[in-house]
C-alpha cells in the first residue's frame, strides 16, 4: 500500500507530487496520459496572473495571489524560464474605466500589490503598438509568464528524483474504500482487458476534467465539471516584439476574455475564447473560434501581423458549476484530497495548491519531513542560448551538442537525448517538442521529424513503427515499404 | 579562424552551381556548407524524373541530377563541409558554423553566396480547424520518410494543396500501395506543372478537387478523416458543400517559402512578395559582397532555372573577388 | 469516323496540349506540339503509352537504407503497378554505383532497372 496516491500529472498533480516528496511517505502519481502535462496543463494561456481578476474571499484568489508570489523562485529552484512582464487591462470606454477601478480595488483586497491605474498617454509609452482606442488601463507588474510544459516537467521530474513514483497510460476507472485507505482500479489504453488496482492510504485527486468524477466515486456531495472550451493561435517569432506586457480587455461574462501575450519563449500568444461543451476531449479548433481570436485581437493591437500564424489548438478548462476551486479533505471520505475545478488561475495557483495539499496530507498522517530533500534542479541545456564559448564547451564535452537537429529552433542532438534520457523522459514527438521544443518553430517539423523519429527509435530501441505523436494510437507511421 | 574568398551557404543545387561557375572564373579559394550530411539537397530526395532538361538536354531524376554537379565539384576539387550548420552571420561576413564532430568553426570570407533554398508552409498558415492528431505531414516530410526512410506514413491519403511535390507524392504513394483519395486544391487551377498533374493524378484515377479546400480534421489520436468544402470565389467556404472523406493520412503541399532566417541576420533589405533578399540582376544583395541564388531568392519551378541563376550569382561573386585582388 | 482525342504532353515542363486524330485506331492527324518530342508522345499515347518508372531498392550493409532506381527507358504503363510489387522484393548489397543495372528485365519488358544514385558500404565496425 501506498501512503498516497496522486491521480493526474498535470501541473497541479505534479506540484502535490513534489511538495508531498518532502515529507516520509510513499507516493504513486497515476496518469491517463502516456506523458506529464498532458491535459488542461498543456493548452493554457502561459501566465501566472497577478490575482486581481477572481472575486475576494474566494479560494481562486487566494491560490492565486499565493502561487503568484511563490512563482519566481520556485521557477529558480526547478531552472524552469519565467518572466516577469507585468500585465495590462485596456478600458476602451468611461465605463470600462470604472470597472478598473473596481477591479484594481478587488486586487489590492486579495492582497496583490502594486497595482495602478494608468491614462492614455502613459500607455503609449509602455507599448507603442497597442490600440490608440485605449483610454486608461490597470497594470499589474507582478502578472508574469511561465511554460507550463517545463514547469509540469520539472515538478514531476524533481517529485521523481525525490523517490515519488509515476505509472503513465494508467486511467483510473473504480476508487473504493477499502480497509484503511482506498483501492484504486486503473486501466491501461495499451492493453484495454486487463484491470490493475493499486491501494493508497490517501488519495489526492488531481483529475482535472475529472475530478468530478473520481470524487464522485467516493462522496455523496457531488461535484460537476463542465468543459470550457478556449482557442488560442501561436504565432511567429518574428511578432514576438510587439508586445511586452501581457494585454487584457475588461473582463466579460465568459471570463477574462482574449488577450494577447508573449510567451517564455518569444513567440505571441493569442486567445481564449469561451465556449461550455459536453464531451471532455473534445480539444478541437472551430472556424468560428479561430476568426474571433484573430479579429478580438485586431481590436487590442491594430497592426498584429495575423497572418504569421504557426499553430492554433484548443485547450478546455476544468469548470465547476459553482465557478470557485475546491481544495481539500472531502467532507464524507476521509483522507480523499481534492484538487476539483482548477480552471484559471490554475496554472498561477499550481505552487499553493500543491503547498496546501501535501500539508493537508501530511499533517493529517503526521508525516514528518525527510532529513533530505533535493529541492533544486538543473534544467536542459538549450544550446541556442548559450554563449559562443560555453558553446564551444558543451561540445567538446557532449559531441551530441555539436548535431544540429532542428533547424529552426537550433536545436541539438544533445539536447534531445537528455529530454529521452532525463527521468519520466520523453517517449513520444509531442514529449520532445514539451520539453525542448522541437517542431515547435517555424516549420513545425517539416525538417526534423524524421530525425527525431530515428532518435527515438534508436533510443528506446523500439521499431518506428510503434512511435507516437502522443501515446495511445497516435501511430506516426503505417509500415515499412522496403 | 579559417579564411576563404567565397563562401557559399548551401550544397543543393544552387550553391553546387555557383561554386562551379565561380571556380571556371578562376576563384581557387571556395568553401560550400551543406547542413545535410551530404551534397545534393533536397534532390536527394525526388527520385522522380524530370530535371535537367534544359541544363543536360535529358531528363534525370533528382539525384542524378545532384550528382553531376558534385562530379564537378568533386573533379575541380571545391572544398566542402558536410553537416556544417550555419549558426551565425555578420554583417562583416564571419560565418559561423556547428560541424558534427568538430564544434564550433570560425570563417572570415570575403564574398558569401547565399543558397539555403526553401522550407514548405506548415499547416499553422492555414489554421485548418479540428483536433491536432498524428498522421498529418508537409508532403516533402512524407517524401523523406518514403524515399530516404523506406517507411510509409499511412495506407489512406488526402493530399491538399497541388504544388508539385503534392502531385508527386500521390503518384508515389500509390505506387507503394497507399489509396490516394484526393488532392484538393483551394484555388480554380492547379499550382502544380500540368504534365505532373497527367503523369501523377489522371494515370492513376486520382481526383482533382479544384476550389477545394479541407475545412475540418477529424480524429483525436491519428487522423480519421477530413471534411472537404467547395469554396467560393473569395475562398471561402461554401456552406452545404461539406463531404467527410475518411483518411489516416493529411499531406500538405501547400506552398513553399524561401529560408531567409540567416538572410535576415544580415539586415539586408527583402522584397515582401518573393519573401526573399532584394539582388541586383547581378544576383548581388544591398550589402557588396553578399551574393543570393536559387530557392533562397524565390521559389522556382523548375531546378533548370535554380542552376542558371546561380551560374550567375557565382560569376557576379567571382567578378567581384577577382576585381578587388587587382 | 474521326475520333478526337486530347492530350497534355508530358515530355518537358512547358506541357503543351495537343490534339489527336485517329481513325479506326489509325492516326491521321497530330496538332498543338511545339516540338518533335511532342508528336512521339502523342503517338505513343493513344497507342501504347509508356512512362519511366522511379522507386527505391532495399539496400544491404549500407549506410542507407534504400537507393533510388529507375527504368532505364520507359515502359507500359500498366507494367507499373506489377514492377512495383517486384522491386518490392528485391535487395541489393552494398556499395550500389550510380547507373549500376539492378535487374536487368525489369516485369518481363526487357528493360533493366538501373540505380540513379550511389551508396557506399557501411564501415563493418569489427575490424
Amino acid at each position: 500500500m501506498y501512503d498516497a496516491i496522486i491521480i493526474g500529472a498535470g501541473v497541479i498533480g505534479a506540484a502535490v507530487a513534489r511538495e508531498l516528496s518532502r515529507y516520509q511517505c510513499s507516493i504513486l502519481v497515476l496518469e491517463k496520459g502516456e506523458d506529464v502535462c498532458v491535459g488542461t496543463s498543456k493548452a493554457n494561456s502561459a501566465l501566472v496572473h497577478a490575482g486581481f481578476d477572481a472575486k475576494s474571499g474566494s479560494m481562486k484568489a487566494k491560490y492565486n495571489v499565493r502561487g503568484s508570489l511563490m512563482m519566481e523562485e520556485l521557477c529558480r529552484k526547478l531552472d524552469v524560464p519565467y518572466e516577469r512582464n507585468g500585465a495590462l487591462v485596456l478600458a476602451f470606454s468611461q465605463e470600462e474605466t470604472e470597472t478598473l477601478v473596481r477591479l484594481k480595488r478587488q486586487g489590492e483586497e486579495n492582497g496583490v500589490k502594486d497595482l495602478a491605474i494608468l491614462e492614455k498617454e502613459q500607455l503609449g509609452k509602455k507599448d507603442p503598438d497597442l490600440s490608440k482606442e485605449a483610454v486608461a488601463a490597470l497594470y499589474a507588474p507582478t502578472a508574469a509568464l511561465v511554460c507550463p510544459f517545463l514547469l509540469t516537467i520539472a515538478l514531476a521530474e524533481n517529485a521523481n528524483v525525490n523517490g515519488c513514483e509515476f505509472l503513465f497510460e494508467k486511467e483510473v476507472t473504480h476508487i473504493q474504500k477499502a480497509g484503511e485507505g482506498y483501492e484504486v482500479k486503473v486501466s491501461s489504453p495499451a492493453n484495454p482487458g486487463r484491470q490493475e488496482s493499486y491501494l493508497g492510504k490517501n488519495i489526492i485527486n488531481c483529475a482535472g476534467l475529472y475530478s468530478d468524477k473520481l470524487h464522485n466515486m467516493v462522496s455523496k456531495k457531488s461535484y460537476q465539471i463542465t468543459p470550457v472550451k478556449g482557442e488560442y493561435c501561436l504565432l511567429d517569432k518574428s511578432e514576438g516584439t510587439s508586445v511586452s506586457s501581457t494585454l487584457f480587455k475588461v473582463p466579460g461574462k465568459m471570463g477574462k476574455g482574449v488577450l494577447v501575450t508573449r510567451t517564455v519563449h518569444g513567440n505571441i500568444l493569442l486567445g481564449p475564447t469561451a465556449e461550455s461543451i459536453s464531451d471532455k476531449e473534445e480539444t478541437a479548433t472551430s472556424k468560428e473560434g479561430l476568426k474571433r481570436v484573430l479579429m478580438d485581437t485586431k481590436h487590442t493591437i491594430p497592426d498584429l501581423n495575423t497572418g504569421m500564424v504557426i499553430t492554433s489548438f484548443a485547450g478546455l478548462r476544468a469548470h465547476e458549476r459553482n465557478g470557485d476551486f475546491i481544495i481539500g479533505e472531502a467532507e464524507d471520505a476521509p483522507c480523499f484530497f481534492d484538487a476539483i475545478g482548477i480552471e484559471s488561475p490554475g496554472l498561477s495557483a499550481a505552487p499553493a495548491i500543491g503547498m496546501a495539499l501535501a500539508e493537508m496530507v501530511a499533517e493529517k498522517n503526521n508525516y514528518p519531513k525527510k532529513e533530505r530533500f533535493q529541492e533544486e534542479r538543473k534544467g536542459i541545456t538549450a544550446f541556442a542560448a548559450l554563449s559562443p564559448a560555453e558553446k564551444e564547451a558543451i561540445v567538446k564535452e557532449k559531441p551530441a551538442y555539436g548535431n544540429m537537429i532542428c533547424r529552426c529552433e537550433m536545436i541539438t542532438e544533445g539536447e534531445i537525448l537528455e529530454a529521452i534520457h532525463r527521468p519520466l523522459g520523453a517517449k513520444s514527438l509531442d514529449g520532445l517538442k514539451r520539453r525542448v521544443r522541437t517542431g515547435m518553430g517555424r516549420c513545425q517539423g517539416g525538417f526534423c521529424t524524421p530525425r527525431l523519429v530515428e532518435i527515438l527509435e534508436r533510443e528506446w530501441g523500439i521499431s518506428k513503427l510503434l512511435l507516437t505523436k502522443t501515446g495511445g494510437n497516435s501511430r506516426l507511421l503505417t509500415d515499412e515499404n522496403r | 579562424m579559417l579564411q576563404y574568398d567565397l563562401v557559399i551557404i548551401g550544397g543543393g543545387p544552387a550553391g553546387l552551381a555557383a561554386a562551379d561557375s565561380a571556380r571556371e572564373m578562376g576563384v581557387q579559394s571556395i568553401l560550400i556548407l551543406e547542413r545535410e550530411n551530404k551534397l545534393g539537397g533536397i534532390l536527394n530526395q525526388c527520385i522522380h524524373t524530370g530535371f535537367g532538361l534544359h541544363t543536360f538536354r535529358e531528363e534525370l531524376t533528382g539525384p542524378e541530377y545532384a550528382a553531376r554537379y558534385i562530379d564537378k565539384i568533386r573533379q575541380k576539387e571545391i572544398e566542402y563541409k558536410v553537416s556544417a550548420m550555419v549558426i551565425d552571420i555578420t554583417r562583416d561576413k564571419q560565418v559561423t558554423i556547428m560541424e558534427k564532430g568538430t564544434g564550433l568553426v570560425t570563417i572570415q570570407a570575403k564574398v558569401i553566396v547565399l543558397a539555403m533554398g526553401c522550407r514548405e508552409r506548415p499547416r499553422g498558415a492555414l489554421n485548418i480547424p479540428g483536433y491536432r492528431p498524428a498522421g498529418i505531414y508537409s508532403a516533402g516530410t512524407a517524401q523523406y520518410f518514403v524515399n530516404i526512410d523506406g517507411i510509409m506514413p499511412g495506407k489512406e491519403i488526402v493530399i491538399l494543396g497541388s504544388g508539385d511535390i503534392g502531385l508527386i507524392m500521390a503518384r508515389r504513394l500509390t505506387l507503394e500501395g497507399a489509396k490516394v483519395k484526393c488532392v484538393a486544391e483551394i484555388m480554380p487551377k492547379s499550382g502544380g506543372l500540368q504534365r505532373n498533374i497527367v503523369q501523377c493524378l489522371e494515370d492513376f484515377g486520382i481526383p482533382l478537387k479544384l476550389s477545394h479546400t479541407v475545412t475540418y480534421i477529424h480524429g483525436k489520436e491519428r487522423i480519421e478523416g477530413v471534411t472537404l468544402s467547395k469554396v467560393d470565389a473569395n475562398l471561402e467556404p461554401v456552406p452545404g458543400t461539406e463531404e467527410f472523406v475518411p483518411c489516416d493520412t493529411l499531406l500538405l503541399s501547400v506552398g513553399l517559402i524561401p529560408e531567409n532566417e540567416l538572410t535576415r541576420k544580415l539586415e539586408v533589405p527583402m522584397d515582401e512578395k518573393t519573401k526573399g533578399p532584394v539582388v541586383t540582376p547581378e544576383m548581388e544583395t544591398a550589402l557588396p559582397g553578399v551574393f543570393a541564388c536559387g530557392n533562397v531568392v524565390h521559389v522556382h519551378d523548375l531546378v533548370d532555372h535554380v542552376s542558371q541563376e546561380a551560374k550567375k550569382a557565382g560569376e557576379n561573386a567571382a567578378r567581384y573577388i577577382l576585381e578587388e585582388k587587382t | 469516323m474521326t475520333e478526337k482525342k486530347e492530350l497534355t504532353c508530358i515530355k518537358c515542363p512547358r506541357g503543351c496540349g495537343i490534339l489527336v486524330e485517329t481513325e479506326q485506331g489509325r492516326i491521321v492527324s497530330i496538332s498543338g506540339n511545339q516540338c518533335k518530342n511532342g508528336k512521339e508522345y502523342a503517338e505513343k499515347e493513344v497507342t501504347a503509352p509508356t512512362r519511366v518508372l522511379t522507386t527505391t531498392v532495399k539496400v544491404l550493409s549500407g549506410t542507407e537504407k534504400v537507393v533510388a532506381v529507375k527504368s532505364k527507358e520507359e515502359i507500359p504503363k500498366e507494367k507499373l503497378l506489377p514492377a512495383m510489387e517486384q522491386i518490392k522484393e528485391i535487395t541489393v548489397e552494398a556499395p550500389v554505383i550510380l547507373g549500376e543495372t539492378i535487374l536487368e528485365d525489369l516485369c518481363g519488358t526487357g528493360i533493366p532497372l538501373v540505380a540513379t544514385a550511389c551508396v557506399t558500404r557501411k564501415r563493418d565496425k569489427t575490424i
